[in-house]
């Protein structure tokens, strides 16, 4: 570095122990982890780019915990945060993805005929079917350290490789600062377009810095296939329709994110990927795939069940309210996806999701007919 | 949310026009005066303790504009912002404070006995009086840029001054992380405690970081005379009662602020104030005094006059609601200015401005004009 980080040293005046979060209060990952020991260790560090320690909890101080999730509580910078700060994010990565070790590898599977089912979905119950991934682009920071420069470099690159795509994939990209209200509110109704950042989470981890610049959805003319630039990733691809044939929607979504990744390598750049945390992403609870599959289903009865939580946790899956990550569920229509990210390829979570909502919808036929569903719980997966 | 230098020097990697913000779609002080020009001349730049124009502007940017009032878009991180970054701040505080040019003088007069009359606005109507002010502690960055470290090194520092406070002062600490949910609540509804922070104005420029560390309020027993530690400045001084006794508040206001004063110095650690800018704070807007002298008052037909604006600018006050938007024609009246008049000079307008407008409302009431007695420019 030619320079020192300034403010970082100012700190370094004051001892570990006046300088450490009180995290009394706190239930996330980030909290869990990090011991004043720890901080003391890694208060002094910082990344090429200059992310610090403090850079990577902020958020997680400032939000001490979330009524729905379990949240992380920290974020990356940049693709070398997850090595400057390993001795905190690793047994943060391990927490939060079942056990994943430091020395752990993870598999990347984007081949679409290895699901098998997932056509056959029952659409009175399954409404919406869809999957999304992030993807990173190497040589820029990440969405809670990038300057107005790099976020609008990331968007320039993005909109020159995703304007190239045709056939069923052809679409246009809609920057959002010159997007009218009332598109604007539309493509939030239809559940296309990314929220307008309220949540404290993103918020305090400076994500939405010069908000709207540099953002913007893509999508292809029949709103199937989308990618977001510069939410909480430089990018967020996304396949999804109504109804419950999710193997239509992974079949697009693989095939469009290899063309995508295709035009990224065509133009030099690549995607943060490494044979250890598989694709790199702004927070740790979505490295590896970055893959959350889920379907919109109606489980009013299910939901209800004494055993719910238990199924879903055996089923490896978890819920949300309709609205995203911050909501709660209306009318017993519930979010279900993937709760795994890391240590199963794309192929795997996938798979889970489309056996896991069968066996739900099975359960609340049963349900409704006042049967009971003890003889179908599943086994932990 | 403050950068460090490494990461200021990495942007210079990029060109001004991609660094430069979009501002097309903004009305703040800082969108009128930041050209592209000025960016690039600036943005290498840094404090000694690492503030940078980004981190300046950040809240300008994120907050392109505000219903009620033209803000000023852009923070301090500390005592030598407004030096390093004077090319911008100069000009903003010559547009925000009337002209204020950069060789001007700023005057301070604490002495209450300067103030004329004021013990006698009309209760029916000025149902509350209060003086506030801040005060930033030399040797510390301010709330939108300081670490965990250094603000808890102010609390402490600030609470040992403000328990050796005796007399009608005598009071007690309240640190926000220990207070219970129930006295919060009623510290809110007496409009003695500071909101949670959810204002974008101040989640922009990074001053809630770590919310509520080393946040408190001090109070004396009677609750008249308050100290907020560490929100929007390292200390917010406030004194107020019901009524409408401003000469009562405004001279415990000075004793009190005295005494605090004096306490700091014995402890090294003065207040942040140089003769050009007066008292340093945060926010440019709150230069020069820091004051902030007003009453809520009843006033629902002159507030419904279509001159009502214009008294206002001619007493040079300003309206608020009470809880940010006014209710029941009572509005919160104060000071407009900060920089460029004294404290004694800025009560005087508002006791004189508020019995102006007392006895105009008390006009209407009668069905009376008040053309006679609108004031001329102050």
């Amino acid at each position: 570095m030619p320079f020192g980080n300034t403010h970082n040293a100012l700190k370094m005046k004051y001892a570990s122990s006046e300088e450490y979060p009180d995290l009394s209060q706190h239930n996330n990952h980030m909290a869990k982890i990090l011991t004043p020991a720890i901080y003391e260790r890694l208060r002094s560090k910082q990344t090429p780019s200059g992310f610090t320690l403090d850079d990577v909890i902020q958020t997680g101080i400032d939000n001490p915990g979330h009524p729905f999730i379990m949240t992380v509580g920290c974020v990356a910078g940049d693709e070398e945060t997850y090595e400057v700060f390993k001795e905190l994010l690793d047994p943060i990565i391990e927490d939060r993805h079942g056990g994943y070790k430091p020395t752990d590898k993870h598999k990347t599977d984007l081949n679409p005929n290895n699901l098998k089912g997932g056509d056959d979905l029952d659409p009175n119950y399954v409404l919406s079917s869809r999957v999304r991934t992030g993807r990173s682009i190497r040589g820029f920071c990440l969405p809670p350290h990038c300057s107005r420069g790099e976020r609008r470099g990331v968007e320039k690159m993005s909109v020159e490789a995703l304007d190239s795509l045709s056939g069923d994939l052809k679409g246009k990209y809609y920057a959002l600062k010159n997007m009218t209200d009332a598109e604007q509110q539309q493509l939030i109704d239809d559940h296309f377009l990314f929220d307008k950042p309220v949540s404290p989470l993103l918020l305090a981890s400076g994500m939405a810095r010069d908000w709207p610049d540099g953002r913007g959805i893509w999508h292809n003319d029949t709103k199937t296939f989308l990618v977001w630039v510069n939410e909480e990733d430089h990018l967020r691809v996304i396949s999804m329709q109504k109804g419950g044939n999710m193997k239509e929607v992974f079949n697009r979504f693989c095939t469009g994110l290899t063309k995508i990744e295709t035009l990224f390598k065509d133009k030099g750049t690549s995607f943060m990927w490494n044979e250890h945390l598989g694709y790199v992403l702004t927070c740790p609870s979505n490295l590896g795939t970055g893959l959350r599959a889920g379907v919109h289903v109606k489980i009013p009865n299910m939901s209800k069940h004494a055993k719910f939580e238990e199924v879903l946790k055996r089923l490896r899956l978890q819920k949300r309210g309709t609205g995203g990550v911050d909501t709660a569920a209306v009318g017993g229509t519930f979010d279900i996806s993937n709760a795994d990210r890391l240590g199963f390829s794309e192929v795997e979570l996938v798979q889970m999701v489309v056996d896991g909502v069968k066996l739900l919808v099975d359960m609340e036929k049963k349900l409704e007919k006042g049967q009971s569903i003890d003889n179908i719980m599943p086994a932990q997966k | 949310m403050p950068f460090g230098n490494t990461h200021n020097n990495f942007k210079l990697n990029f060109k001004v026009e991609e660094e430069y913000p979009d501002l097309t779609k903004h009305n703040n002080h800082m969108a009128k005066v930041l050209t592209k020009d000025m960016y690039a001349k600036l943005r290498d730049k840094q404090t000694p303790s690492g503030f940078t124009l980004d981190d300046v502007i950040q809240t300008g940017v994120d907050n392109p504009g505000h219903p009620f009032i033209m803000t000023v878009g852009c923070v301090a991180g500390d005592e030598e912002s407004y030096e390093i970054f004077k090319d911008l701040l100069d000009p903003i505080i010559s547009d925000r404070h009337s002209g204020y040019k950069p060789t001007d003088k700023h005057k301070t007069d604490l002495n209450f006995e300067n103030l004329k009359g004021g013990d006698d606005l009309d209760p029916n109507y000025v149902l509350s009086s209060r003086v506030r002010t801040g005060r930033s502690i030399k040797g510390y960055t301010l709330p939108p840029h300081n670490s965990r470290g250094e603000r808890r090194a102010v609390e402490k520092l600030s609470v040992e001054a403000l328990n050796t406070l005796d007399g009608e002062f005598k009071g007690k600490y309240y640190p926000l992380n220990k207070m219970t949910d129930a006295e919060q609540e009623q510290l809110i509804a007496d409009h003695f405690l500071f909101d949670k922070p959810v204002s974008p104005l101040l989640l922009g420029a990074g001053m809630a970081r770590d919310w509520p560390d080393a946040r408190g309020i001090w109070h004396n027993d009677a609750k008249s005379f308050l100290v907020w530690v560490n929100e929007e400045d390292h200390l917010r001084v406030i004194s107020m009662e019901k009524g409408g006794n401003m000469k009562e508040v405004f001279r415990r206001f000075c004793v009190g602020l005295k005494r605090i004063e004096e306490t700091f110095k014995k402890h090294n650690h003065g207040f942040m104030w140089n003769e050009h800018l007066g008292y340093v704070l945060t926010c440019p807007s709150n230069l020069g005094t820091g004051l902030r002298g007003g009453v809520h008052v009843k006033l629902p037909k002159l507030s419904t006059h279509p001159k009502f604006e214009e008294i206002l600018t001619r007493l040079r006050l300003q309206k608020r609601g009470v809880d940010t938007a006014s209710v029941g024609g009572v509005f919160d009246i104060s000071n407009a200015d900060r920089l460029g008049s004294s404290e004694v000079a800025q009560v005087q307008m508002v006791v004189d401005g508020v019995k102006l407008m007392v006895e105009m409302e008390k006009k209407l009431e009668k069905g009376e004009a008040i053309d006679g007695m609108i004031p001329a420019q102050k």
